[in-house]
């Protein structure tokens, strides 16, 4: 016999409120990031040794701007979810963790914007 | 909490490590690298926008001794964490969990990681040698 509420099963939502939610973006940005990842390392293996110029030309054509932009947000997502619960397993004073927790997401956050932003202006402004 | 003295489990130093559990923990700390590996991402792509100095800096430290270790390391972590990713997608679909399987795909994750970074080093080496 449960003593959970016929709602909060159907609702399947657990005691922290977010389900699987954790979990299944995980998985799925994993699953973006198998066919992005090797677009991005046989595309750089075409830059390999080229200059400036020929790096803004790939990364200006709208097709690989576009690859490179959903890398880059699905590559940094994913990173601060797996650093999360690594972060979540290790560290067990509430303020260390809570700190950690902050200072990592917002680094992640900042460090795939000035990524994305840095793609558009080459991408739009040439 | 009425005792600080009570036994732990699993207590890792009494336990052989195994090709699974090394593998496991190889995940995250590969995860972890990779993490370390973005700044050098994001470097050559804020670079890229910045101009051609600031490109040729990055490329610069790319292109030197430590440059070249990071990266080559870094191209491990990559293969083996894509490769091992893509074992723990097809656990969560619920394929492969019998131990045989586990050990199967384990090895296959470790030899495609080897060679995925030796094939992708030899075509870099060559496009290098091709290009100056």
């Amino acid at each position: 016999m449960s003593l959970r509420t016929p709602l909060g099963r159907v609702r399947g939502l657990g005691s922290a409120k977010e389900g699987v939610q954790h979990w299944w973006v995980q998985r799925t940005t994993a699953l973006a990031l198998v066919p992005l990842t090797i677009w991005f390392v046989s595309s750089v293996l075409s830059l390999v040794g080229a200059g400036h110029a020929a790096a803004v030309d790939w990364l200006a054509s709208p097709w690989s701007a576009t690859f490179m932009v959903l890398l880059i947000v699905a590559t940094f997502h994913h990173m601060q979810l797996g650093l999360q619960v690594i972060i979540e397993d290790y560290v067990h004073n509430e303020t260390a963790k809570f700190a950690g927790l902050l200072v990592m997401k917002g680094v992640a956050f900042v460090l795939g914007l000035v990524a994305v932003l840095s793609v558009l202006k080459i991408a739009l402004g040439g | 909490m009425a005792s600080d003295n009570r036994p732990l489990s699993p207590h890792l130093q009494i336990y052989r490590p195994q090709l699974t559990s090394v593998m496991s923990i190889s995940h995250r700390i590969t995860g972890v690298a990779l993490s370390v590996g973005t700044l050098l991402l994001v470097w050559w792509i804020v670079a890229a926008a910045a101009g051609p100095e600031a490109y040729d800096t990055a490329a610069g430290f790319i292109g030197s001794f430590v440059g070249y270790i990071l990266l080559f390391a870094w191209t491990y972590a990559l293969f083996y964490h894509l490769c091992n990713g893509i074992r723990h997608l097809f656990w969560d679909a619920g394929y492969g969990l019998e131990i045989e399987t586990a050990y199967t795909s384990g090895w296959a994750v470790v030899i495609a990681s080897v060679a995925l970074t030796i094939i992708t080093w030899f075509t870099g080496i060559v496009a290098l040698g091709g290009s100056s």
